[in-house]
């Protein structure tokens, strides 16, 4: 069962993407939907048995690489983390497959696009149950593929391929430090596998090598930064974030399953499983707590003045990640797993939400060509209230539960680190809320601004769109009261067992839970404060945004144009780059190598020669005048010399 | 008696394919016809044969197997000396199996003097796994110079329109550096008296001795990986090569460097391997950085695999020289994997030059739309050139990797920019050559693959995914080897150290 879970999924889109002829359109659907929705079920009875009946356990496959002390397996490690994981990817999942069957029924190669979906769930699978660092590379890097093939997915928009190279290259910058850290353990724990690594770090806590220009520099925290730089790539934290709004470029469901509720929570997940490791890195933690904190913040405020409703969302997910990660810089691992699940029903939800928008209106996806048609999509403006109301965390809808708890968690860690986010966190939430229901209002609310043409023919989506959507709400309403008690109440030792390492010193979910009341009553006073500045802003006085954008221009633009991240690493690293190809080529390769290499040291043979070959006059007189020369030199030499 | 006589067959057989192909009379498309389908017969039999070696072939040991010894040369050493190791035995079957593949990669491409053509590839053939094999210098050198022949012949008759500059330029360049490495072998027969390989690996060089020894050999083999600077023969050389000969390049002439360094430079002068290390370092790390980033501004295919093969054959001098069993292990796969994915990269470009006749990336454009089996396939070897795990590329990139990390952490970051960098330029050569709209005419009638191209490429593909998923296969063969290796190689170094002490 534990590795049907995950082969299930490859091998339906091994069918799907190289049966596509005799299969069709249609027996792809069925192939890649069947064998998710089978994964999704198994994935919650392993739910049952390893995270509610305590039975973790590891499922060895065979050898991968095996070189003297370097060795991996391939092998299925399930423990509580990794049942929460399973559990998040194959239900938002099987939702996002059969959404898709409506979502994209009018393209030319459906199958091509469940194949791609399967196998990224496949990788995503492999990724969350390794046991060892290198078949986590792998996953890590299987969905990257996937994130990259499905964002270029129409591939003959120039955007979609750009943006597939940028996400693809800027994950690897992420990757580029992942790798560093993995070598790095190797080489002080002579291991990559977790369970080799988590028995020793304690041994190793303290233990300094040189690293770069430092000569001596304690190894675990530059290990955990190392990582954390990998999880920063691919969860598009603050300087490699810059690919997600991107991103969006891809199909919707796209930016649902991969671009919000699972690939970019990878990092998330890597810094949790490594927190036997981070837990005695603390510097490492502090850095994981400021770069959570500051993504919070600015991708909240970049949201708040973007007009593509996709992209909104977007800046949304990144903010969101970084409420994650300063959870984890405290300590919190619990709530940022907590978090990080919630967030996947309640942002997969509003994705797909904003799919059905988007397909009502014909693929237009500037809200400022929108408005006024939540008469007639009642369902999709049903399900982006409760995605919304869940984001802004809202009394019993999920997101209250989880995102409440990592600002406690970040309030009680009394760190500077931990204050600073808490107060970023709570500024971005009164952003989150404003700019979800500046979405709200823009798309639904007000004076229609499409054509007519698209507001008469503007429809609900079908059943099979609706009822993923319908089980995305049922998780986004209830998932955080369920799962506060397991997650970071109670129940919450007995739960995670071993799969999550906190010191005792560094426990601050209990001291959150007995945080001041002020504290608890905060988030939830700004996120109303934020709702009702939308609503006087986009629906009782509708002029507001523009004064206020002209009042502060620059500021506006600064944040319009995602404070010219874009444009600095385009200045500082592309045009470089190519500018130093160009010279290494024409001026390396062509003048100094060649020049005075092989074509400089035949040119010379040619000078050479030619310069022999005037001497060869072809006159008589010539030739008899040099041997004179010669005869009057050798005579001269002799009688000097030779008597 | 089979088992004495393996390597010899293996690597003569190609010349009875040669003799075949020789007694072929007939019409000139009757002779065609019959040479192509001769030299697939003859090479397609000898990679089968040489399956048998890794029957034959104990893993355990680190001992040269299969040894066959004659003397030969009478009044000297020189001997008919051959065997194969745990470092050698994958580069004689890297060979057998990539000269079938480039004779049926040639089947239609090439028209003119098809009889010669195929002469020369088996000639080829013959001269390469000689290489691999002879455990006699003296022997070593006369296949390593061979090799050089056909080559040559190959680039300068079915080559493009500036063979002869590249084939002349591909000539004097691996000359010159032949030239110090017959001064370097001389020497070493007057000193040690031998040019038995394994007596010579045993012999102690003086110190000041080896160091000259060394940068002899480097001077050659340095040219042939080809290490920074002196890789300007690779990209015209590849340009000009007709298909299969930018295979055979890529494939296997570029492991003779490599090879070369660990079967003489380290083992033999692993004193001067430990002074040198640093510089092979820099100029390697100099290679990944400033071969990636001119590929990245190439406008013409071919010429961007050759410089991303200068970059990955920079991991593969880092590896090796960083004297870890990664490295080392991580090193000789590369090389096998850079084999297999650049060969296969090189078949890609063909496939496509076939139909158009160019290779200007700019010519191209939206071909997944009517070839999506081609955009496949070029996607698998792009994808494994980048090193993504699950393919060849990165077991062998991740070994070297963490190898290097274990003798110098910048050394490690410097070399791991090359996975930034690699993503970078395979990715947007593919997108602008497969993504995109379908919108030049002539590109809109191309067919996609034809069954004899799909059989091109299958051993291919199984091969970069089985690399990728199960390496164990092929480095369980290396390790004793390697093993054996680095175990001399610290003995002597340990040697070297107390020696100096003691003075």
């Amino acid at each position: 069962m534990y590795a049907a879970i995950v082969f299930l999924p490859l091998i339906g889109a091994l069918i799907a993407g190289f049966g596509n002829k005799k299969l069709g359109d249609r027996g792809a659907q069925i192939v890649t939907c069947g064998a998710m929705l089978t994964s999704a079920v198994l994935g919650i009875v392993a739910f049952w048995e390893v995270a509610l009946q305590g039975n973790a356990q590891t499922v060895e496959l065979f050898t991968w690489i095996d070189s003297g002390s370097f060795e991996a397996s391939w092998a299925l490690r399930w423990d509580t983390l990794t049942a929460v994981m399973v559990i998040v990817v194959t239900v938002v999942s099987s939702c996002v497959h059969v959404y898709s069957v409506g979502y994209m029924s009018h393209d030319p190669s459906i199958p091509r696009f469940m194949a791609y979906l399967s196998f990224f769930t496949f990788a995503m699978l492999m990724l969350v149950t390794s046991d060892n660092l290198i078949q986590m590379f792998f996953g890590w890097e299987g969905v990257g593929v996937a994130s990259y093939l499905l964002i270029g997915f129409w591939y003959d928009r120039p955007s979609a391929n750009a943006a597939a190279i940028k996400a693809f290259v800027v994950n690897r910058v992420g990757d580029f430090g992942f790798a560093l850290g993995i070598f790095g353990c190797f080489l002080l724990f002579d291991a990559v596998s977790f369970d080799a690594i988590f028995a020793a770090a304690p041994e190793m806590a303290g233990t300094t090598f040189g690293f770069l220009w430092w000569e001596e520099v304690d190894a675990l925290t530059v290990i955990a930064i190392l990582l954390f730089i990998g999880a920063m790539g691919k969860s598009a934290q603050l300087g490699l974030h810059t690919w997600l709004p991107d991103a969006m470029e891809g199909p919707t469901p796209v930016s649902a399953l991969i671009h919000a509720a699972t690939m970019v929570t990878a990092g998330v997940f890597l810094v949790a499983r490594m927190s036997p490791l981070f837990e005695y890195a603390p510097t490492a933690l502090v850095v994981v707590t400021v770069v959570g904190a500051a993504t919070a913040f600015f991708a909240a405020t970049v949201g708040t003045t973007q007009n593509d409703i996709k992209r909104v969302i977007a800046y949304s997910t990144c903010s969101q990640l970084g409420y994650m990660f300063f959870a984890l810089g405290v300590s919190a691992y619990p709530a940022a797993i907590f978090h990080l699940m919630t967030h996947a029903f309640f942002k997969a939800l509003l994705f797909l939400s904003a799919g059905s928008v988007i397909h009502a209106l014909h693929d237009e996806q500037d809200m400022r060509n929108m408005g006024g048609i939540w008469r007639k999509i009642p369902w999709t403006y049903a399900m982006f209230w409760i995605g919304s109301l869940a984001l802004a965390g809202i009394p019993f809808f999920a997101g209250y539960y989880s995102k409440d708890m990592i600002l406690e968690s970040a309030f009680a860690a009394h760190t500077g680190a931990g204050q600073f986010a808490f107060w970023a966190g709570i500024v971005a939430a009164l952003l989150t809320a404003f700019y979800s229901w500046r979405l709200l209002f823009m798309t639904f609310h007000g004076k229609p601004r499409m054509d007519q043409h698209t507001f008469d023919h503007a429809h609900e989506s079908p059943p099979v769109m609706l009822v993923p959507l319908i089980v995305l709400a049922i998780g986004a309403v209830f998932s955080g009261f369920i799962g506060y008690e397991y997650f970071v109440g109670h129940e919450m030792d007995a739960f995670w067992g071993s799969a999550i390492k906190v010191l005792e010193e560094n426990n601050v979910i209990e001291a959150a839970h007995h945080s001041p009341t002020w504290v608890k009553l905060l988030p939830l006073v700004v996120g109303v404060i934020g709702i009702g500045a939308a609503y006087v802003a986009y629906i009782l006085n509708p002029g507001i945004p523009a004064k206020v954008t002209s009042a502060i221009r620059p500021v506006y633009l600064f944040l319009l144009n995602k404070w010219y991240f874009d444009e600095l690493y385009d200045w500082l690293f592309v045009k470089r780059s190519w500018q130093a190809g160009l010279m290494f080529w024409k001026t390396g390769d062509g003048t100094i190598i060649n020049g005075f290499g092989p074509d400089g040291v035949s040119a010379m043979t040619r000078w050479c020669a030619g310069q022999v070959a005037r001497l060869q006059t072809g006159y008589l007189y010539h030739y008899a005048f040099a041997m004179l020369i010669g005869v009057v030199a050798l005579v001269s030499w002799y009688l000097a010399f030779g008597g | 008696m089979l088992e004495q006589w393996l390597l010899t067959i293996v690597t003569f057989g190609p010349l009875l394919g040669v003799a075949f192909i020789l007694t072929v009379r007939g019409t000139p498309e009757q002779v065609a016809s019959s040479s192509r389908w001769l030299a697939l017969v003859a090479s397609g039999s000898v990679f089968l044969i040489s399956l048998l070696i890794l029957t034959y072939f104990d893993p355990q040991s680190a001992e040269f197997q299969l040894v066959q010894k004659v003397d030969w040369i009478p009044g000297s050493s020189i001997a008919y000396h051959m065997g194969v190791d745990g470092i050698s035995v994958w580069f004689v079957l890297l060979s057998t199996l990539l000269t079938p593949i480039c004779i049926l990669a040639s089947w239609e491409a090439v028209q003119k003097r098809v009889r010669e053509y195929m002469i020369a590839f088996l000639v080829l053939e013959t001269m390469m796994v000689g290489m691999f094999c002879a455990l006699d210098i003296f022997l070593f050198y006369i296949f390593f110079e061979a090799v050089l022949i056909p080559m040559f012949l190959i680039i300068g008759v079915w080559g493009g329109a500036r063979r002869v500059y590249a084939a002349f330029k591909f000539f004097l360049y691996t000359l010159a550096g032949s030239v110090l490495m017959m001064l370097a072998i001389l020497a070493m027969y007057w000193q040690a008296g031998t040019t038995d390989i394994p007596t010579l690996m045993a012999t102690r060089f003086l110190p000041e001795l080896q160091t000259w020894l060394w940068l002899a050999f480097f001077a050659s083999f340095a040219v042939k990986v080809p290490m920074w600077p002196v890789h300007t023969w690779l990209p015209d050389a590849h340009v000009e090569a007709p298909t299969a000969g930018s295979v055979i390049l890529a494939g296997v002439l570029l492991k003779m460097g490599g090879y070369g360094f660990l079967r003489f430079s380290i083992p033999m002068f692993p004193e001067a391997s430990a002074d040198f290390a640093p510089l092979v370092y820099t100029l390697s790390v100099v290679a990944v950085i400033y071969t990636s980033l001119v590929a990245l501004v190439q406008q013409d295919m071919k010429k961007l695999i050759a410089y991303s093969s200068v970059a990955h054959m920079g991991f593969v001098t880092v590896g090796m020289f960083t004297m870890t069993t990664q490295g080392v292990e991580g090193s000789i796969f590369q090389m096998l994997s850079h084999g297999i994915v650049s060969g296969a990269l090189f078949l890609c470009v063909g496939v496509v030059y076939d139909r158009m006749h160019t290779r200007e990336i700019d010519a191209y454009g939206g071909l997944a739309q009517n070839m999506p089996r081609y955009a496949l396939i070029f996607m698998l070897f792009m994808m494994a050139s980048v090193g993504l795990p699950g393919t060849s590329g990165f077991v062998g990139e991740l070994l070297i990797l963490a190898g290097a990390f274990q003798v110098n952490t910048w050394l490690a970051a410097f070399t791991a920019t090359g996975l930034i960098l690699g993503a970078a330029y395979m990715l947007y050569l593919y997108r602008r050559v497969i993504f995109g709209k379908l919108e030049k005419e002539q590109l809109k009638a191309l067919l996609d693959l034809s069954p004899r191209e799909i059989a091109v490429f299958a051993p291919l593909v199984i091969l970069v995914l089985w690399m990728g998923i199960y390496p164990s296969t092929f480095t369980d063969l290396m390790s004793a080897s390697v093993e054996n290796l680095i175990t001399n190689y610290k003995v002597a170094l340990g040697e070297a150290g107390t020696a100096l002490a003691a003075r």
